[in-house]
């Protein structure tokens, strides 16, 4: 820990706000941030907080209307363009048409690997995942929580530092998302990504986060950054440990401190 | 396919065909009994009720001719002619399902076009959907005289006029269905290849494409039957030469009612066997693009 990793995203005073016909929503206000090389960063809030469009904004899907923000040292279009980041959505978005394996290709594909640099890397990303053998399956023939996995292995395949994870198994039930997320800190602490994570669950927050982002709603804006003191190797028993119970405890102080159970 | 299943697809369909049997013969009876019982008065004939039943069953130019006539005439215009008789309804169907097929390729093909246009160009969208609309509300059977005389003036005849009528009626529901295909895709798949910083042709291609598929189907079954519907119509100005259309309004002209209800039959047959044969290559292409057995 003696020297700093180097900032992978960075946002100063950054805004956005939606012109709707209601008139102005602002969706994030002032968000400082550092996320640094290596870290998981949990971002934790009630929806309407703004957690899913800093996500967005990191991606360039959105624009920020105020302030500034570097993905890797560039601007998030730049950023895109140079394929620096893989996004997770809430939804698996398999295209039903193709394979497992060949949905896993579709980047690739895009970004003009060869068929056997494909190959390739569709076999490391699926065995990464826990996917291996279900390559030649369809999406409707895995379960929600499989089809999950496939679109994290997709987001793995070209190798993006970077990932970006918005509330991927909010949609799943407890059993799946406690055994997922085991995976996922697994697979990070194989590949050493960055990881940026957009939940609504406190648990799934401590339980994988080194550092928990507190957001609350009108205007979205940060109101407690936690920096994790677990240790890197998280068994799932964990979560009934005094220390645990301490994190999560001080994320719903945040969580309250920002009127979020209000209403 | 199990029995089972077949049996409980074909029981139903097989109950209606009887009931409308049923429902003709008795109509038929009454439609055509005035005129027997006139012959017969003028011709001082007496009859029991079975015999005369069975004469206004046997009438050669009944106002509404028993199913058995229509069936037998079908079958001996079907079965029992050589297929390059004019008399012949396989020659007939022959002539209306090429220029039918020729139309509905061309249909489709500018239907896609179109579609494709409307989906990248706002302008498009704005300018041509109007016209594409109003295209349809104006009655084909006013077009299709004008299209086969103006064409005919310019010395185009035979199939392709007709076919022109079949592109104007089945580009319509594929131009609307493609549009609404290649806009199917839900926002989180777009934002996918936005991530990936894929070009408009990748989208196109990888996504919008495949995405459309099952609507290019559903709109192409459409499509086909109505080219059908063009291709007969469009026969109708010709100066009955030959086709469905033809055979249809030759009846009309010398009162051959059990003609035009075999010309009819002969047309819906048609049309069933190629809005099937569309259903089947649907089925075909969904199940390669790893649909879920229904």
């Amino acid at each position: 820990m003696s020297v700093t990793p180097p900032s992978v995203v960075s946002a100063r005073k950054l805004g956005l706000t939606f012109q709707t016909g209601d008139g102005p929503v602002h969706a994030l206000s002032n968000v400082d941030l550092e996320v640094r090389k290596g870290d998981f960063v949990s971002f934790i809030g009630p929806s309407g907080c703004g957690k899913t469009t800093f996500l967005r904004v990191i991606a360039d899907l959105e624009k920020n209307t105020d302030g500034e923000i570097t993905v890797n040292g560039m601007t998030p279009e730049e950023a895109r363009k140079s394929r620096s980041y893989g996004y997770v959505f809430q939804a698996p978005a398999l295209y039903p048409w193709r394979t497992i394996e060949k949905n896993v290709a579709l980047p690739l594909e895009i970004m003009g690997h060869s068929a056997a640099e494909r190959a390739k890397r569709i076999e490391r990303t699926l065995d990464l995942v826990n996917l291996s053998g279900f390559g030649k399956k369809y999406p409707w023939q895995l379960s929600g929580g499989m089809q999950q996995r496939a679109s994290i292995a997709r987001a793995l395949a070209f190798d993006a530092d970077l990932l970006l994870m918005d509330e991927p198994f909010g949609a799943l039930d407890e059993i799946v998302r406690d055994h997922l997320n085991a995976q996922l800190l697994k697979l990070w602490a194989r590949t050493e990504k960055t990881i940026c994570f957009v939940t609504h669950s406190i648990p799934e927050a401590v339980y994988l986060s080194t550092r928990i982002v507190v957001m609350s709603p009108r205007p979205g804006r940060v109101t407690d950054v936690i920096e994790s003191t677990l240790p890197k190797e998280r068994p799932l028993e964990i979560r009934e440990t005094p220390e645990f119970l301490e994190i999560a405890h001080r994320v719903r102080e945040g969580l309250r401190a920002g009127h979020s159970y209000e209403e | 396919m199990k029995p089972d299943s077949l049996t409980q697809r074909i029981v139903p369909v097989l109950t209606i065909l009887i009931l409308i049997v049923a429902v003709w013969y008795v109509a038929a009876y009454f439609m055509n009994a005035p005129f027997q019982r006139d012959l017969d008065r003028r011709g001082n004939v007496t009859s029991t009720t079975m015999e005369f039943i069975g004469k206004t069953m046997a009438q050669p130019k009944p106002v509404l001719p028993a199913p058995h006539q229509v069936a037998q005439n079908l079958f001996e215009n079907t079965f029992l002619r050589r297929v390059t008789s004019n008399r012949s309804l396989v020659y007939h169907a022959w002539v209306t399902l090429s220029s039918t097929v020729a139309g509905f390729t061309m249909g489709t093909l500018l239907g896609i076009l179109i579609a494709v246009g409307i989906v990248h160009l706002k302008a498009l969208d704005r300018s041509l959907m109007p016209w594409i609309i109003a295209s349809q509300t104006i009655p084909i059977l006013a077009i299709a005289p004008m299209v086969i005389v103006v064409l005919a003036a310019v010395n185009i005849t035979g199939l392709l006029p007709k076919a022109l009528i079949s592109t104007y009626l089945s580009f319509f529901p594929v131009a609307v269905g493609m549009v609404k295909g290649l806009r199917s895709p839900e926002l989180i798949q777009l934002d996918l290849m936005r991530t990936y910083n894929a070009s408009a042709a990748q989208t196109f291609w990888k996504l919008r494409v495949p995405a459309s598929i099952p609507f290019l189907f559903t709109s192409m079954k459409v499509a086909i039957a109505a080219s059908l519907v063009g291709a007969i119509v469009g026969e109708l100005p010709t100066g009955a030469v030959a086709g469905i259309g033809s055979k249809l309004l030759a009846g009309a002209y010398y009162s051959q009612t059990i003609d035009i209800w075999a010309a009819l039959i002969a047309g819906s047959v048609l049309a069933a066997l190629l809005v099937t044969i569309v259903g089947i290559v649907a089925r075909i292409v969904d199940r390669s693009m790893g649909g879920r057995p229904a």
